[in-house]
């Protein structure tokens, strides 16, 4: 294996670990099942078959390896969740419906690495005894699944996938399944629903864990592109050595996907929790625009909550606590939810001083509110209700009162619908308001307080007044 | 009936032994089987749980949220660390900030369960007032009003106003999807109750959700339409105004109709029903639940099967023909014509026709005629037609069961019949009486031709047909919905029929103009009201012994063993074996 060079301009930062983006805008590099063999490629699919199923989830588990997607679950415990009497067949299905806004680092994967996912999914599919895997490729990749519907053919061709894979006894088919084009089909119940061929309305949990009772209601193990990568380099280093990457219960490494108002947008492979927020934004990307001053950071996809530039976060208890400024977090799990956010799926939102607050949460309304599937109350009426009220925030056409209800709805979400995308849309609004209420409330008008705003009502008022007058002039005394 | 913590539950032999939790409900602790859904807890200890999309004989998507209440656990224990108990020996509960859906979710050992914490309290106003946002509140004009969950709940838990001022989302309305139902999307708060029924239970799953989010709508799939023989259980089964009736949307104000148990009497399945009725006029028949019958569903076809009460030929007042010419008469002089006629000829000479269509009362009094004519000739109409996989049963008369047991009929009923029409057209009868039955219908079979040949013909039926009109007397009788009594249905099940309105016109119960008919050929019989009949009837015939009308109750009770399924309950009961439905 030769130390890769990579394409003009896009050269990994020096703080960056390259494990799973090794290969990613790489000089030379293309998505062929000999390039990747050329490589090494498939050898720890090798070792994996070597190994017992159970000592490959050992491994895993002991890597401490949190699921890249969004929720951070430790992959090696999710994998242990299927029945151990089980009699049905397993699935497991890779999540490629990479759809949070911020994030896009699973794109890269499949477009030039697809083998590598193949590779680590082959390998957790041998560990969980699932003879049968989908990835689901969201409906915006059409590429992404024709490229990986080749690799996957490709490795079909050389015996790393079909029966007896080299010669082990393993089994394993892999389809690709193409997304029906809607955020929801990310969240892996919907998803499950989705690929079995209906509206990809959530489950309710209990009783429909997928580990238990997922695909066609057979024990099936959902994982993220990343996340599944990852179990390759497991395999290769093994898990201990594994663990030793990132910090102590977040280990590894995981891609950061930058966007907003940096000089130098993009994704960088860290090993967690190593580098901080400043080093990312400032080192990394180039700092912020000319003049500009850094307002708040969304740091894992645009539902988790945000973070004021200005704020101090007391990370720890006791003895050990200390106060971080926001550009002192390092990205890691644990200390963006003690910071009162989430690691997320790695999309890090920068907004700096020319933004308006209202303007960047009514966008993200505005998405939640289309994306909402509509099947259970909160989320369906809810999200679009957010929407309306902070579309007239921005139109300059609310009142303070205004704010209080829009942070109402949200908490009248939070933790009450069946899947997480309860979570996902009102968390931004309650972040929000909680830390910018000031801005909020600048741009309303404390003079449209109990206005009629809509046409409806204004009609239906003007006419109300138009009868009551029409009634006094023609009132006349009514003889007895 | 509360399970009451001293309640000890045995297992026998039929039955596997259920274990028993502890459960606590607002403070009280009480045990139930495992397994039990906590809804179903809360509800057996008289703590209602409000809720729109459960229901218990479909599955549990657990999409309204209205369900949701403050739950609770005993704290997770270290290795080792033994748990603290009570006096009671209930642990500590740990409650939970996030709500917990009481409709899917089942109750386990130490939960405890709030249904009137300041959380389920909140859940409950949020709901509301989410559910209302973009509904159009149309109460005034909405054919749900008065029976509507929306305007219940928002009664009990709503909190009487809303803080929505943006604009509603436009939705279709007055959508034609089906013969029998039209949609009004805007009302339509996605529950999925019809879309279950239609997919679990009709096996017809044509209906669904397009559109996402508040733009959510439902709609049938392209090409086709709701139009299942089960469709109309969906505006039952619909908590709001989303789905109605096109026979009963806009006719009548719900709270002004008087609702009586009864059953239809469309075929030998007996649905138990609710008629819902006002001033003389019936509105609709709904499904009355019972679990040994129709579950809680009944047939399109049934249902609407009443229409014919109110028909233009209804018969009004007894008629006597003279000089080949119908006269209204009046019912003495009507009954002594009849009474006349019949007595002119012997036993050998009548035949008397009996619907099963009539009631054990009515068959009894028949039988009492029959006797008191020394009537050699009886037969009934059978009526053989297509049994469905769900409820409707092969005989479409509602009462064979009856016919057979009280008229002592064996046999082939209808070689009974044919020796009858035999009969007729040899001459050897030359009178007939027929009871609510058309002579001269396909299943009857009798023609035109022979019928004119007899001396007497007396005709009882609720309608003019053509057998009335060649009639030389006709009594004018009851529709189902006008008359109190029994009927056993194909699975040999005993039960009642209660009376929503009165007779049309002039007519009469039945049994009334049996049993003065009786008195006027034979004299006395000391029958004034219908119990007195049942009363006879049950001293009279065996398997009647030891009932009353009123012992049969409102479901009805087991008399006889006729080997009939209920194809719908054998699916019903497995689906609840398999834990997805409550049932």
């Amino acid at each position: 294996m030769s130390e890769p060079t990579y394409k003009a301009g896009k050269q990994p930062h020096a703080n960056e670990y390259r494990l799973i983006f090794r290969n990613i805008d790489r000089e030379g590099w293309d998505t062929s099942i000999d390039t990747y063999l050329n490589e090494g490629g498939y050898g720890e699919l090798k070792k994996a078959l070597g190994m017992e199923p159970g000592q490959v989830t050992n491994e895993v588990k002991a890597s401490g390896l949190r699921g890249r997607g969004g929720a951070g679950f430790p992959t090696g415990v999710k994998w242990t969740f299927i029945p151990p009497n089980n009699t049905k067949p397993v699935y497991l299905i890779c999540n490629a419906d990479e759809s949070e806004p911020g994030t896009f680092k699973d794109r890269y994967i499949l477009h030039q690495d697809p083998h590598q996912l193949l590779e680590g999914l082959i390998i957790a599919c041998f560990a969980v005894g699932a003879h049968l895997a989908y990835i689901y490729i969201r409906e915006e990749f059409p590429e992404a699944a024709q490229i990986v519907e080749k690799a996957i053919s490709e490795a079909k061709a050389k015996g790393f996938l079909g029966k007896d894979i080299q010669g082990s006894g393993f089994d394993l088919e892999v389809y690709v399944h193409r997304g029906a084009g809607a955020y929801i089909c990310g969240e892996e119940t919907g998803l499950i629903e989705s690929l079995e061929g209906k509206r990809p309305y959530p489950r309710i949990k209990p009783p429909y864990f997928p580990a238990a009772m997922g695909l066609y209601m057979c024990p099936t193990i959902v994982n993220n592109v990343e996340t599944l990568c990852h179990v390759k380099h497991i395999v290769k280093m093994g898990g201990e050595e594994y663990a030793k990457l990132g910090t102590p219960r977040n280990t590894g490494t995981r891609i950061l996907c930058v966007s907003g108002d940096v000089r130098k947008p993009g994704y960088f492979e860290v090993e967690v929790g190593k580098i901080t927020m400043g080093q990312l934004i400032n080192d990394m990307c180039g700092g912020l625009k000319e003049g500009r001053k850094i307002k708040a950071v969304i740091p894992g996809g645009s539902s988790a909550k945000v973070l004021r530039g200005d704020e101090k976060y007391t990370i720890g208890k006791g003895d050990d606590a200390k106060e971080l400024s926001l550009l002192e977090i390092p990205m890691d799990f644990d200390t963006l939810m003690a910071c009162g956010s989430m690691a997320g799926s790695g999309g890090v939102i920068v907004i700096d001083d020319s933004r308006s607050i209202s303007w960047v949460l009514n966008n993200i309304n505005n998405f939640y509110a289309h994306e909402s599937c509509g099947q259970c109350t909160p989320c369906r009426e809810g999200s679009l209700w957010m929407k309306k009220i902070s579309d007239r925030i921005v139109a300059g056409t609310a009142s303070p009162e205004d704010v209080d209800t829009l942070d109402s709805v949200a908490r009248n979400i939070d933790g009450r619908t069946i899947c997480a995308f309860g979570e996902a849309c009102s968390w931004p609004t309650e972040s929000f308001v909680a830390k910018f209420r000031d801005e909020l409330t600048a741009d309303t008008k404390a003079d449209l307080s109990g206005t009629l705003l809509n046409p409806e009502s204004k009609l239906a008022a003007a006419h109300l007044k138009s009868q009551q007058e029409a009634q006094k002039t023609e009132a006349k005394p009514v003889a007895v | 009936m509360p399970p009451a913590a001293t309640d000890e539950k045995k297992p026998t032999a039929e039955t596997p032994a259920v274990p028993m939790v502890n459960v606590q409900i607002d403070g009280q602790w009480y045990q139930f089987p495992k397994g039990t859904r906590m809804i179903e807890a809360c509800r057996q200890v008289g703590k209602d749980v409000p809720h729109y999309c459960y229901h218990p004989k479909l599955t549990s998507p657990g999409n309204c949220r209205m369900c949701l209440v403050e739950m609770g656990m005993p704290p997770r224990l270290a290795p080792g660390q033994e748990p603290e108990k009570d006096g009671e020996g209930h642990q500590p509960i740990q409650w939970i900030p996030r709500p917990a859906i009481a409709c899917a979710n089942t109750v386990a050992e130490n939960m405890g369960i709030r249904t009137d914490s300041e959380l389920t309290r909140g859940c409950r106003h949020g709901v509301m007032e989410l559910l209302l946002i973009n509904h159009p509140l149309d109460c005034p004009i909405c054919d749900q009003a008065g029976e509507c969950r929306l305007q219940e709940f928002s009664v009990e838990h709503g909190t009487g106003g809303s803080r929505f001022r943006e604009q509603k989302v436009k939705k279709p309305k007055n959508v034609d999807i089906g013969p029998r139902i039209r949609l009004d999307d805007e009302r339509c708060i996605m529950c999925s109750r019809c879309v279950r029924f239609t997919d679990e239970i009709a096996d017809d799953p044509v209906l669904g959700f397009t559109e996402r989010g508040s733009h959510t709508v439902l709609a049938v799939h392209p090409g086709h339409e709701l139009a299942n023989n089960y469709s109309l259980n969906t505006v039952d089964i619909c908590p709001v105004g989303a789905l109605t009736s096109n026979d009963f949307r806009f006719q009548m104000r719900v709270w002004f109709l008087k609702e009586t148990k009864s059953i239809c009497t469309d075929c030998g399945r007996g649905c138990n029903t609710l008629i819902g009725s006002r001033e003389g006029r019936v509105y609709r028949q709904t499904p009355r639940e019972n679990n040994d019958v129709n579950s809680a569903w009944m047939c399109d076809h049934g249902r609407l099967n009443f229409h014919y009460l109110d028909s233009e030929l209804r018969l009004s007042a007894p008629l006597v023909k003279d000089e080949g010419v119908h006269k209204e008469s009046t019912w003495p002089k009507a009954i002594q014509r009849a009474a006349t006629a019949l007595k002119a000829h012997g036993g050998s000479e009548i035949a008397v026709v009996v619907s099963s269509r009539m009631t054990n009362e009515e068959l009894f009094m028949a039988k009492r005629l029959i006797d008191t004519l020394g009537a050699e000739h009886v037969a009934t109409v059978p009526r053989a037609g297509e049994p469905d996989a769900y409820l409707i049963a092969a005989d479409k008369n509602p009462n064979t069961q009856g016919a057979r047991l009280i008229l002592g009929l064996e046999g082939d009923l209808a070689a009974g019949l044919d020796s009858v029409r035999r009969g007729v057209a040899d001459g050897r009868i030359k009178a007939v009486v027929t009871l609510q039955e058309d002579l001269l219908t396909p299943e009857a079979g009798f023609d035109a031709q022979t019928l004119d040949g007899l001396e007497a013909l007396v005709v009882l039926h609720l309608l003019a047909n053509p057998t009335a009109q060649m009639a030389s007397v006709v009594l004018p009788g009851a529709g189902f919905a006008e008359k109190r009594g029994s009927m056993i249905n194909v699975t040999g099940r005993l039960q009642r029929l209660n009376k929503a309105t009165e007779p049309f016109g002039q007519s009469l119960d039945d049994w009334e103009i049996l049993r003065d008919l009786i008195q006027a050929i034979g004299g006395g019989n000391g029958i004034y009201l219908i119990e007195d009949v049942f009363k006879q009837l049950a001293a009279g015939v065996e398997e009647f012994e030891g009932l009353t009308l009123s012992k049969i109750g409102d479901l009805g009770v087991p008399l006889i063993e006729t080997g009939e399924t209920v194809p719908l309950l054998e699916r019903e009961r497995e689906r609840i074996a398999k834990g997805q439905i409550v049932g």
